[in-house]
């Protein structure tokens, strides 16, 4: 569904991304691991069109998409939810979600039930400014937002930072529960046992390069992968 | 401080809300552009200038009625709002917020040199709109038309841009854009369209507010903008900036402080321009976020 060739980004003037190949096949859920400045964040990013690439090829459904401005990317249906939620503060949870289907011309009510079913904490404080919600729940809003665009593929960035333990489980909860609908899920983490568990493939990425890929679980068996990653200790 | 007749204060009490009113019309047009652009557009009073000299040719020169002529006016104002911000704003989008600040200090020279060059500093009367200028008396108080009518314009258009930013979907997507571009890319919102829209009505309601000031005021000169652009400022800063109830009301207070002054202390009626800034050294010193202002909270 999306095929990544050889892409090299720059960021603030310094490789971040240097030359990487990755596939995310549809239907399935692709995690990138790898620690703070990998540059898991960038490559998201330069997916959904808000940097643009040096060099290399994304294309997604057959299509090349590098050079194409984010709201086009939008409307093929990529979405990304952005690290840190980034909900629109000054909106009410409702607004939010009306907005994450801005593109959308058909009526979007049923839409804003179906995310009302898999967040039933937001139909509650549907009223409220999503300033004023919690992280977690600024978390699901942002999912929610996500989905409102009818995506074919949700990009996630880091939805677990920041979250406590039990609030963690319930969004991994939910992204296998978004997968089973349909939609395909890339996904960035740094909690790499929570996201290799869930994944169908994963992608460890080390200061732009992949240094190993393989299933998530086979990853998650792997003893270089758990002495950087999974902080086992050494025997 | 002098006594004045029961008369004498209602007349000078209507002036001031319609002279408030007046700043509130333009103080929009700030706080909506600095509420989506953080910056302050310094051309805006320019651009009032120029509506006034739009009216001026529509009128004299074309021999339109008033009516079409309005129209006019409104059209080729918000036709130069955009203009602007296309070529003096948008190529500096990512650009630090001084440069952008600095062009917009450039186009407010432009257009003051350019209406200098083009309509010589001689003032120009504005046109007589014969139905806004008719004097009607209350009692023993002689009003103009267009001192009872400005008020109520400006709180049906103060209604107007509520209804637009909170219940419609360009107004969304403007609340959104106003705390965060790149997500709201992420949803597909057109941000070009909607700083555009924000010019569109600041420069509409300028327009509409030059009309009034030169029923008022039919004296109109290259700077004419400037001292009424710097005050409007100050009326949204000291409102709130970015909040467009407290860009109204904080030109309510400017203009009704004005015109108190002069009432009861005649002997500063020197010294009327200066009152709106005292105001603003009072407010950034006491409250720099202004009576409605949005609480500053970091972008994370």
């Amino acid at each position: 569904m999306l095929e990544i060739k050889n892409l090299q980004v720059n960021y603030g003037g310094i490789s971040a991304v240097k030359g990487i190949t990755l596939s995310v096949p549809e239907k399935s859920i692709v995690t990138l691991i790898g620690a703070n400045g990998a540059g898991k964040s960038t490559t998201l990013r330069t997916i959904a069109g808000l940097v643009k690439p040096r060099s290399g090829e994304i294309t997604f459904l057959g299509e090349n998409i590098i050079g194409m401005d984010t709201i086009n990317i939008v409307a093929k249906g990529i979405t990304l939810v952005p690290e840190g939620r980034r909900v629109f503060a000054n909106l009410t949870v409702l607004e939010n979600l009306k907005i994450g289907a801005y593109l959308q011309k058909d009526n979007i009510d049923d839409d804003i039930l179906r995310v009302y079913d898999l967040f039933p904490r937001l139909k509650e404080r549907s009223w409220q400014l999503a300033g004023t919600l919690s992280g977690g729940e600024q978390q699901m809003l942002a999912v929610g937002r996500a989905l409102m665009a009818k995506p074919k593929l949700i990009m996630m960035d880091e939805p677990s930072l920041g979250l406590a333990p039990l609030i963690v489980n319930d969004i991994f909860d939910i992204i296998k529960e978004i997968n089973k609908s349909g939609t395909t899920i890339l996904l960035i983490e740094q909690n790499a046992n929570k996201a290799l568990k869930v994944a169908d493939y994963g992608y460890v990425l080390e200061t732009g390069n992949i240094k190993m890929e393989g299933k998530g679980l086979d990853l998650l068996q792997d003893e270089r992968v758990k002495d950087a990653y999974l902080g086992t200790t050494k025997k | 401080m002098v006594l004045v007749s029961f008369e004498t204060f209602m007349q000078q009490l209507a002036n001031g809300i319609s002279i408030g009113s007046l700043y509130a019309l333009i103080a929009i047009g700030y706080t909506m552009v600095y509420g989506i652009l953080r910056l302050i557009n310094f051309a805006h009073g320019d651009i009032f200038m120029m509506a006034a000299y739009f009216m001026i040719f529509s009128m004299v020169s074309f021999r339109l009625p008033w009516y079409v002529s309005i129209i006019i006016v409104i059209a080729f104002t918000v036709l130069l709002g955009v203009i602007i911000e296309k070529v003096a704003y948008r190529p500096l989008r990512n650009a630090p917020r001084m440069s952008i600040m600095i062009s917009a200090i450039g186009v407010s020279f432009l257009l003051e040199n350019l209406a200098t060059y083009l309509f010589t500093g001689v003032p120009k009367g504005f046109p007589d709109i014969a139905f806004l200028t008719k004097a009607i008396r209350i009692g023993n108080i002689s009003l103009t038309v267009a001192t009872l009518l400005t008020p109520i314009i400006t709180i049906i258009l103060l209604y107007v841009v509520l209804f637009i930013t909170n219940k419609t979907k360009i107004g969304m997507a403007m609340r959104a854009s106003s705390v965060d571009f790149e997500t709201a890319r992420l949803m597909g919102i057109n941000i070009n369209r909607v700083i555009s829209t924000t010019f569109i009505i600041g420069s509409g309601l300028a327009a509409i507010g030059a009309v009034l000031w030169g029923s008022k005021y039919p004296s109109i000169y290259p700077l004419v903008g400037v001292m009424p652009g710097l005050k409007c400022f100050i009326a949204a800063v000291l409102g709130g900036i970015g909040n467009t109830t407290g860009a109204v009301l904080g030109g309510f207070i400017l203009g009704m402080a004005e015109i108190m002054l002069v009432t009861f202390l005649p002997a500063l009626t020197g010294y009327r321009d200066a009152i709106a800034f005292v105001i603003l050294i009072v407010v950034l010193l006491v409250k720099p976020t202004g009576l409605l202002g949005e609480k500053v909270t970091d972008k994370v």
